[in-house]
This record gives C-alpha cells, sequence and structure tokens, in this order.
C-alpha cells in the first residue's frame, strides 16, 4: 500500500469548500455558479457557435451540393427551371433555377456543417440560435421560410485577420 | 419519564412517533441540506431551485414521484425476500435510533449495555443487503451484495474497537452513562469543558469516524455501488418505493450513526456540568430535555457536514485498497489504542 498522502488529501477537501464558498458567495461580490438558470436567464452562446444552419433562399441555385455532400442525407431540395429577363436588352432570357423546396431535417443534422463548407454562393450560415425544440420529433423538419427567417439571426461575419487574403468577388 | 403520568399506551405512541421523527429528521435535512444543495455548491452549480424557495420541496416532489412508480420485480427474483429487503435494512435504522439519548429523561429506551446493543443491531442491515443483492438475480446485483457484505464486515471490527476505547474510558456500556462522564468529567482537574472523548480519543474518534464512512457505503467507500461498474450494486433492481425506502435508510443511518458518535465522541445531549453546579444525573434540570435534542441535531448535522465533505471530494477506493485499509491499518492502530487507552486508565 502507498503511503497516505495527507496534504493531498487535504489539498481536495479545501478545493471543494472554495468551491462552495465561491458558489454562495453572492452576485455582487464575484461569486455566484458557473451554470446559469436556464428558462430564467440565458447564456449568450458564442458568435460561431453551431446553432442552426440558416438559409438565404436568394443565393441558392438549388446546385444540390449540400443535399449530396450531407454525411446523413437530411436535406432535401427541389427546383425547377425558370426563364428570366435577359440582362442587356435585345439577348436572350436567361435560364435561372428556382427553390421549391429547401428542407433541414434537424432531427438527423449531426452539426458538422460540411453544407455551409461547401456551397458555392453562401446561401447556408450558421447561426448561434438554438432555442428551436419541438414535442413532436418530426417537427424538427423545417422548410426554406423557417430557415430564411434564422437569417436575421446569423451575426456579421467577423473581420479578417490582418495580412489575410480575402477570396471571392472583389 | 415526564412530569405528567401518562398512560402506557400514551407512552408508547409518543416514542413511536419521537423515533419516527428522530429517524425522518435527519434523513430529510441530510439530503436536502447536504445531498442537493452543498454538493451542487460544491461542484459550482444551485441545485434545485424551482420547487418551493430555494428548492426546499424537491425532496416532496421527489417522494412524490417515487411512491407513484410502478412496484417492479424481476421475472427470476425470489419476489418474498426482494419485497422484504429494503425492510430489513430500514428496520435496523429504527432499532438504532432507539437506545440515542436526547436529554436525561428524553430517551426511548435506556439499556445497561447500549453501545453494545447498537453496535449489534447496526450490523444488521448487512443482511437486508445480502437480501437485496442476492433475491435480484442480477449479476450485478449479487456482486454489489457481497461487496457490500465484505466490506460492512471488515469495517464493523475497527468501529466496535474505537468504541472499546471510550468504553474503558467511561467505565460504562451505557450511552446515558457515556454522556454524564463527558459532561461531568474534568481534563487535568479543569472541568470547564467537561471532558469530550473526542480529546482523550482523538485516534478513536478518527477510527469511528472513517469506520462509519465506509458503514454507510458513501464515498470514497462506495465499492458495493460503484455505479460506473455495477449500475447501482445491490439496488439496481429497485424502483418506486422500495427504492426509496433503501434511499431514506442510507441518509437516516447516516444521521443516527453521526447521533451515536456525537453520544460517545462530542458530550452528546449534554453541555459541561459544571456551568450549573449539578453533579449526578438526577440533578439536570428539566429544561435539557427540550435543549438536549437541539444540541443532539446541531452536533449530528456538524458531523454529517465532515462526512458529506468527504464524500463529494474523495474518488473511489479500489476493491483491494478498502480491504488493506481496513485489515492492515484501521484494526491494528485501533488495538494499539485500547491497549494505551486501558493503561492510561490504570495509571490515572
Amino acid at each position: 500500500m502507498p503511503k497516505p498522502q495527507v496534504p493531498g488529501l487535504v489539498k481536495g477537501l479545501g478545493v471543494t469548500l472554495s468551491t462552495l464558498a465561491q458558489t454562495i458567495k453572492p452576485k455582487k461580490l464575484g461569486g455566484g455558479a458557473n451554470t446559469v438558470q436556464y428558462p430564467h436567464e440565458k447564456e449568450a452562446p458564442p458568435i460561431r457557435a453551431r446553432g442552426v444552419i440558416a438559409l438565404r433562399e436568394d443565393n441558392c441555385t438549388a446546385c444540390m451540393l449540400c443535399a449530396r455532400s450531407c454525411p446523413d442525407w437530411c436535406i432535401y431540395i427541389e427546383g425547377h427551371k425558370e426563364l428570366a429577363p435577359p440582362r442587356r436588352a435585345g439577348g436572350a432570357p436567361r435560364k435561372v433555377n428556382k427553390l421549391d423546396r429547401f428542407d433541414i431535417d434537424y432531427a438527423l443534422c449531426m452539426y458538422c456543417g460540411i453544407c455551409v463548407e461547401v456551397c458555392p454562393f453562401d446561401a447556408l450560415f450558421w447561426s448561434p440560435e438554438y432555442e428551436y425544440s419541438e414535442p413532436r420529433i418530426a417537427d424538427l423538419l423545417h422548410d426554406k421560410t423557417k430557415l430564411g427567417e434564422w437569417m436575421e439571426t446569423v451575426p456579421e461575419a467577423p473581420e479578417l485577420e490582418a495580412g489575410a487574403e480575402k477570396k471571392g468577388k472583389k | 419519564m415526564l412530569a405528567v403520568d401518562l398512560p402506557y399506551w400514551a407512552q408508547s405512541l409518543l416514542r413511536v412517533l419521537g423515533g419516527t421523527v428522530a429517524v425522518l429528521l435527519p434523513a430529510g435535512t441530510i439530503v436536502y441540506l447536504f445531498l442537493f444543495k452543498m454538493m451542487s455548491f460544491m461542484q459550482s452549480r444551485l441545485g434545485p431551485m424551482e420547487a418551493g424557495p430555494y428548492g426546499s420541496m424537491q425532496l416532496f416532489a421527489e417522494v412524490g414521484k417515487w411512491l407513484q412508480k410502478e412496484d417492479i420485480y424481476p421475472e427470476r427474483a425470489d419476489k418474498r425476500i426482494f419485497k422484504m429487503a429494503p425492510l430489513v435494512v430500514l428496520v435496523s435504522t429504527f432499532l438504532l435510533v432507539a437506545v440515542v439519548p436526547f436529554g436525561p429523561e428524553a430517551w426511548f429506551t435506556n439499556f445497561e449495555a447500549g453501545i453494545f446493543y447498537a453496535l449489534a443491531v447496526g450490523s444488521v442491515s448487512v443482511l437486508g443487503i445480502l437480501m437485496a443483492g442476492w433475491s435480484s438475480a442480477n449479476k450485478y446485483s449479487l456482486l454489489g451484495g457481497l461487496r457490500a457484505a465484505g466490506q460492512l464486515i471488515a469495517y464493523e471490527l475497527p468501529m466496535v474497537l474505537a468504541v472499546v476505547g471510550v468504553v474503558i474510558q467511561a467505565g460504562t456500556m451505557n450511552m446515558q452513562g457515556i454522556v454524564f462522564q463527558q459532561n461531568a468529567g474534568e481534563i487535568f482537574g479543569w472541568d470547564g469543558l467537561g471532558n469530550p472523548f473526542v480529546l482523550t480519543q482523538f485516534v478513536g474518534f478518527l477510527i469511528f469516524m472513517i469506520a462509519v464512512q465506509a458503514e454507510l457505503t458513501q464515498a470514497p467507500f462506495d465499492m458495493p455501488i460503484a455505479e460506473s461498474e455495477l449500475v447501482s450494486g445491490y439496488m439496481t433492481e429497485y424502483s418506486g418505493f422500495r427504492f426509496l425506502i433503501f434511499f431514506i435508510a442510507e441518509f437516516a443511518t447516516a444521521g443516527v450513526f453521526a447521533l451515536i458518535a456525537s453520544v460517545l465522541f462530542l458530550g452528546g445531549w449534554g453541555i459541561p456540568f459544571s456551568w450549573f453546579g449539578w453533579d449526578t444525573l438526577d440533578d439536570v434540570d428539566g429544561w435539557m430535555n427540550v435543549v438536549g435534542p437541539v444540541i443532539m441535531i446541531t452536533k449530528m448535522i456538524a458531523l454529517t457536514f465532515i462526512m458529506m465533505w468527504v464524500r463529494f471530494s474523495y474518488p473511489r477506493f479500489r476493491e483491494d485498497q478498502l480491504q488493506k485499509f481496513a485489515w492492515k491499518v484501521l484494526i491494528p492502530v485501533a488495538l494499539i489504542n485500547i491497549m494505551f487507552t486501558a493503561i492510561l486508565k490504570v495509571v490515572f
């Protein structure tokens, strides 16, 4: 049997006791628990938290890259082609892809973010919004209207680091 | 017993009620104050906050939940034994509290060999635990039950041996006598504090508290209910009110053992008799029957605070370390303690 480490044992008791004192100290004096009482007070998640995936519908071309790259196939896209007026007068009408359906099943989604990474047209964004639980699992299938509403909760992209190369259109 | 002469049935009723209160009140206090709140604070969280102010009604909510649940038993279980086991454990708690004195006349029974009886009855709970472990027809329960039996028997010995030191010093096995000896005693002619045995029997006190911690299967001695390997040990198959009974018994026994420890080492219900010029137990004023229980509960809360503090701080002993600690450390130290006590008793 190893020699009993009495100082360590006492130190252990000290750690729990000082945590106790810190927790019951009033908030004004810098005390309090590390947890928050959730429904009454809320934590502000960090701005890059992976809460929910929001959709900017105008940018989406129904290219299906996100749906195909999704590891558990939780994105459902349907679209059709439409003729749009030409850019220059006298030109031929343009063909554009229109979204009919863009659903994400959050019961399946594992928040890997591959769809956000892979989207070439900046149509998908991470939002820190996390309060969208539902009593029924089927209700976690959200359509493009709902995904579009979450665009409002997407925070401004943070400034690039000094010296970082900006990609994309100037 | 009291100033008014009560008929026998009224006295018995009063004692039954008092016994129930003396078991349930410590259990409730320990669970709310320490298990719910202090443990949470020590882990930097707030614990239950919703039921009642600061979650003080949480315990009633939990009891209500357990009482609603279905009484389930495994198909292959030995049903009669399975149903009886929690009751055996709880009964041993009730039998234990019977000998604890709360005041000069506020006691349930006053056996001549009170502490002997308490130690004997305290080990009845092992039977209940073994019954629960065996009758559940579950390998986790069986292993937990066997570990509990091995542990309780191993730690019964140092506990008894630690008490022997106190009994030698007090010269009596009667619980009232032990309280009297401590409060009427003196330290080298100075009687301002009496002679609480925690000073003269400090080694005994340490051994007793460690052994109690193990008897109650509280961490760091919670190998029998080690949840990461045995689910919940002998309690695995229990649910509903039978689990509730195990739960109450666990914390009620903690309270009762704290009461016994305060009788043995901290002077029990008494205050030093020299303060009021009392010489014998009969001299003690009647108001001590009211103040005594308050003093006892205070001491119980202080002792259970230490027990729970240790429980929330330390990781679990391994099974072989646990047995070695009892047989190779505690028992020899307790034996040496008895030897010294006996020699000093003869010398002084």
